[in-house]
């Protein structure tokens, strides 16, 4: 009487446990409008903020032209920064008209031509210009500073020429590789699709799990003879196909609609996305074993998933110019490797010894969430 | 024979969560094949946790819980093989529908190919589902959900049956045809453990473990329990006039252990030695005659807690009475009807409450009680038709008609986060009261529900049964002229249930007009007149010895009320076919 029925082979049992969860989770994804939501509608959203509305690039800065003193080479040297199509120039013959603009974030910065500058040109001494910039926006403030160098840099070369002047010894010439153009549509797009995986891999799995304990599906499905490993796995094969299709409409969207280049290969682009599902599924299954809660499980979710895969990945913000602590914190968001690599994919090409590396700690990553999430997702109530 | 093996062994048990009083104290018992089990209490009795404990899903923390010769915490695999279990909200995938929600849980229990047409069939057959297989079971209604749970739970035959209180939300009807199909299950040896908070459940088991604050209060069959009290249970008639203040006499007289009103008689349990009451009640000269009644489950269970509380109300007491000069109903409802979308949920509702009389909405889970009942509170606009309380028309007059009324919600809606003081202080100041009115009735009713030492508790730390005083004291803190209780005793265990029905019925008796919405057939019997609701209609509407008269016959002389329920919705029914 102590032992069941009948006994199949485990193996088989098995298979046909967990065909039958990936087949009922499957028809949950299809008739749940809110998957859908956070697979496709979402992403779409994302993708044309990142294409459209979102744009580092900074043309037609404000800034104040001061000429103290007017003189042919002064007015030359001026037309130069009102002919570049980076700034929009006011211009003025006292820092001071500018001063107030500059603090209440009319003007970004103030390049001032000095009253000896045509002197000191006369004189073949290396002529001083003064740049006040608003250093409360970091990334303006460098940008004004760059371009009023290379603007200057450029009229002295004009200069030359027309004086038939020796060259300078040296000159530096930059030159952007790879996005020569320096669209940061180009960027955005291959980085938010990280974005978009963390959506599915962390945020819609959190909830699904969480949503089955509320509902009490999940006890119901723990007093059966399924595994805890089942379940799991069971869970997670749907979601990693959902996270790789919604991947792959955002490179199909990213290629023929935004025109971002595509220069690596496909496997290159599967291989990292899929590794990159690991600690994004991980993450939200943890996240889900831990609240049992869906509202809980979207916050958790949105905090320790989203916003850093947003803000601590170099997607928009560079790490380097982080706090170290800050820094040091960046090394364990997944999003952090996925990102440069996935960017190298569109723009540059394959580099394997990067990619692997990537992948490699991504994985490592991923089997610290799996182990920690299958040690709170046992077989237990409470 | 198999049935009486042995099934669950159940020894020493104790469960404790965090530092509260444990969830289970030493329990000891035993489930036996081929009987049905109740595993009987109020809300938070243990009964979850002790079904929990019998799939291995949670381990007690001393004694062993032994299934089917396994070990629950060495061996819960082989017991999750061969049990078939049923939690509270059945289980179901709301997305699926009925066949994938069968195959789903064919494939897990490991249900052989083979034999899935017949067990399919068989089944479907058996929970009279087999018209609705495409139906998504998020469409089902509550009564053919839990069929469908019961479905998914026997597709591998178990051995061992758990249901997890299958007969909540569920309409009457659907809860007989399951009693019915699970009594057949156990003929084929398999043992059945069935918990639930309803007594007259408890009272058709085989066996009971009787759970009350985590501790087994009794253990075997029932009619042993209620032979405790046989010969001392007696049903009290012709007590002409006014029946509450009679039952308050009889309480508070030396020897009645708990008293209740059933229709127009009295029911009382005496305690062992006293003679049967047979002073007249009341002033009319009528002498009420005793009989002796069939113990019931509920009487033995009060007895054995020690009693019901007396019969006086300090909070009545303290009521100023609402004289009866007009004669108007406070509550009328007409042709209440409300819409949502093309669902309607409540249809052409009619009645009306005359001033110190309470009246019961009856009806399962979703008929439309408390739709009807948040139309006539302000809460709900109605699609068509008026209510008025006390005078007042609702949509007009909405605020006048609310200052009247005291409303305890459904769940005992407290503000958790706030204390017990900070609760009393709210809900004063919401109905408008201040000064030295607001301190005097504060204070009044700490005093008479002795929340005293509970002033600065979380209201949502309390127990169930507090809970249920607190949220009544927030109710009547403005002495309103209508009380609107929904669903008022769900779940708290019996002597607070009566301690409820006390104040309400001295409050009554004050002149105070109760509108009740109820799904305990017995509680019905408090009201003096009850409609009964089903899919949005009233089907009957009339006192409870009426109805229960209209359904009487010679094979059932004396229906209980959810046998007039069911004859009479069965009936409607008919009618309806016919027309």
């Amino acid at each position: 009487m102590t032992t069941p029925a009948q006994i199949e082979t485990p193996t088989s049992g098995r298979g046909r446990r967990f065909a039958a969860l990936v087949r009922k989770e499957s028809y949950q994804i299809v008739r749940d409008p809110s998957s859908i939501l956070i697979a496709f509608v979402l992403p779409l959203i994302l993708l044309f903020l990142f294409g459209y509305g979102v744009s580092l690039d900074t043309t037609q800065t404000r800034i104040g032209l001061v000429v103290e003193q007017e003189t042919p080479l002064t007015r030359d040297l001026a037309a130069g920064f009102q002919a570049s199509r980076y700034f929009s120039v006011s211009l003025g013959r006292d820092r001071r008209d500018f001063e107030d603009d500059l603090v209440l974030g009319r003007l970004r910065g103030i390049v001032v031509i000095p009253a000896r500058f045509t002197a000191d040109h006369a004189a073949g001494r290396h002529p001083a210009l003064q740049v006040l910039v608003d250093g409360s926006d970091p990334n303006t403030a460098n940008f004004v500073q760059n371009y009023a160098q290379a603007t200057v840099a450029n009229w002295e070369r004009q200069q030359r020429g027309q004086d038939a002047g020796p060259p300078p010894a040296i000159s530096a010439e930059q030159r952007f590789w790879f996005n020569p153009e320096l669209t940061s549509r180009n960027f955005l797009v291959p980085g938010s699709i990280a974005i978009v995986m963390t959506l599915v891999g962390t945020l819609l799995t959190s909830l699904v799990v969480a949503r089955e304990w509320e509902r009490g599906t999940m006890e119901a499905m723990m007093a059966t003879p399924v595994s805890a490993a089942e379940l799991l796995a069971g869970k997670l094969l749907p979601y990693f196909l959902l996270g790789l299709a919604s991947m792959t409409l955002c490179v199909l969207l990213a290629v023929f609609l935004f025109g971002v280049p595509f220069r690596g290969s496909v496997a290159a682009l599967y291989a990292l996305s899929a590794t990159f599902l690991m600690p994004a599924l991980g993450q939200g299954l943890l996240i889900s074993a831990a609240t049992k809660n869906q509202f809980l499980a979207s916050q958790l979710a949105l905090i320790s998933a989203f916003l850093p895969a947003f803000l601590l990945s170099g997607f928009l913000f560079e790490i380097n110019s982080m706090p170290t602590v800050i820094q040091w914190i960046t090394f364990i968001v997944p999003a952090r490797y996925l990102i440069p690599s996935l960017q190298t994919v569109f723009l540059a090409g394959d580099i394997w010894p990067m990619f692997l590396q990537a992948i490699a700690v991504m994985l490592l990553i991923g089997c610290v969430f799996f182990a920690l999430a299958a040690r709170s997702t046992r077989k237990r109530i409470g | 024979m198999i049935a009486d093996e042995r099934f669950v062994q159940i020894s020493g048990v104790v469960k404790r969560f965090g530092k509260e009083a444990p969830a289970l104290d030493h329990v000891d018992g035993d489930i036996l094949g081929g009987r049905i089990t109740g595993l009987v209490g109020p809300d938070g009795a243990g009964k979850t946790t002790l079904i929990r404990l019998m799939t291995g899903l949670m381990l007690p923390d001393e004694g062993t819980v032994t299934v089917l010769g396994f070990d629950t915490a060495k061996d819960a695999a082989s017991i999750q093989a061969s049990i078939g279990y049923m939690p509270q909200r059945f289980g179901l995938y709301e997305d699926l529908s009925v066949q994938e929600n069968l195959d789903l849980y064919a494939d897990l229990r490991g249900l052989p190919l083979v034999e899935r047409t017949a067990t399919y069939d068989e089944l479907l057959e058996f929970t009279d589902l087999k018209r609705f297989t495409s139906r998504l079971a998020g469409k089902l209604s509550g009564g053919m959900k839990q069929k469908l749970g019961l479905a998914c739970a026997l597709l591998r035959k178990p051995r061992l049956l758990l249901l997890d209180e299958p007969g909540v939300g569920v309409d009457p009807i659907s809860r007989r045809d399951l009693w019915k199909m699970v009594e057949n299950l156990t003929a084929s040896g398999i043992g059945v453990v069935w918990s639930t908070a309803y007594l007259d459940e408890a009272e058709a088991c085989d066996r009971v473990l009787l759970l009350n604050e985590g501790k087994l209060l009794f253990e075997g069959a029932p009619a042993e329990l209620t032979g405790r009290v046989a010969d001392r249970v007696f049903k009290i008639s012709g007590t002409t006039g006014r029946k509450r203040e009679a039952l308050a006499h009889y309480l508070d007289g030396d020897g009645v252990v708990d008293g209740v009103i059933q229709g127009d008689a009295i029911r009382l349990v005496i305690a062992p030695g006293f003679a049967p009451p047979e002073e007249p009640a009341d002033t009319t000269g009528t002498a009420p005659s005793a009989t002796v009644a069939p113990p019931r489950f509920e009487d033995a269970f009060i007895d054995m807690l020690g009693g019901g509380p007396g019969g006086r109300s300090k909070l009545a007491e303290a009521q100023t009475p609402f004289a009866n000069e007009d004669g108007k109903p406070v509550i009328e409802a007409h042709g209440l009807t409300k819409r949502f979308g093309d669902f309607t949920a409540a249809d052409d509702i009619s009645f009306d409450i005359p001033r110190g009389q309470i009246f019961g909405l009856l009806g399962p889970n979703g008929a439309g009680k408390s739709t009807t009942f948040k139309m006539l509170c302000g809460l709900l606009k109605p699609s068509a038709g008026e209510g008025r309380v006390a005078g007042f028309d609702l949509r007009r007059d909405a605020a006048e008609a609310r200052n009247r009324l005291g409303y305890m919600a459904q769940k005992f809606s407290l503000y958790g986060d706030l204390s017990v003081a900070q609760n009393l202080n709210f809900f004063a100041g919401v109905y408008g009261l201040s000064g030295e009115r607001k301190r005097e009735r504060t204070r009044l009713m700490v005093e008479i529900f002795g929340f005293g030492r509970l002033l600065d508790m979380s209201a949502k730390d309390l127990p169930l049964g507090l809970k249920q005083r607190l949220a009544l004291a927030c109710a009547v803190l403005h002495e309103p002229e209508a009380l609107f209780l929904d669903e008022p005793t769900s779940g708290v265990d019996p002597i607070t249930r009566r301690e409820f029905w006390t104040h309400i019925n001295g409050l009554v008796e004050k002149g105070v007009t109760v509108l009740v919405t109820t799904h305990f057939m017995d509680e019905a019997e408090y009201c003096d007149r009850i409609s009964l609701i089903y899919r949005g209609r009233s089907i009957a509407l009339g006192s409870p010895d009426d109805l229960k008269k209209q359904v009487a016959t010679a094979a059932l002389p004396d229906p209980t009320m959810e046998d007039a329920f069911i004859a009479l919705v069965q009936g409607s029914e008919e009618r309806q076919a016919a027309a």
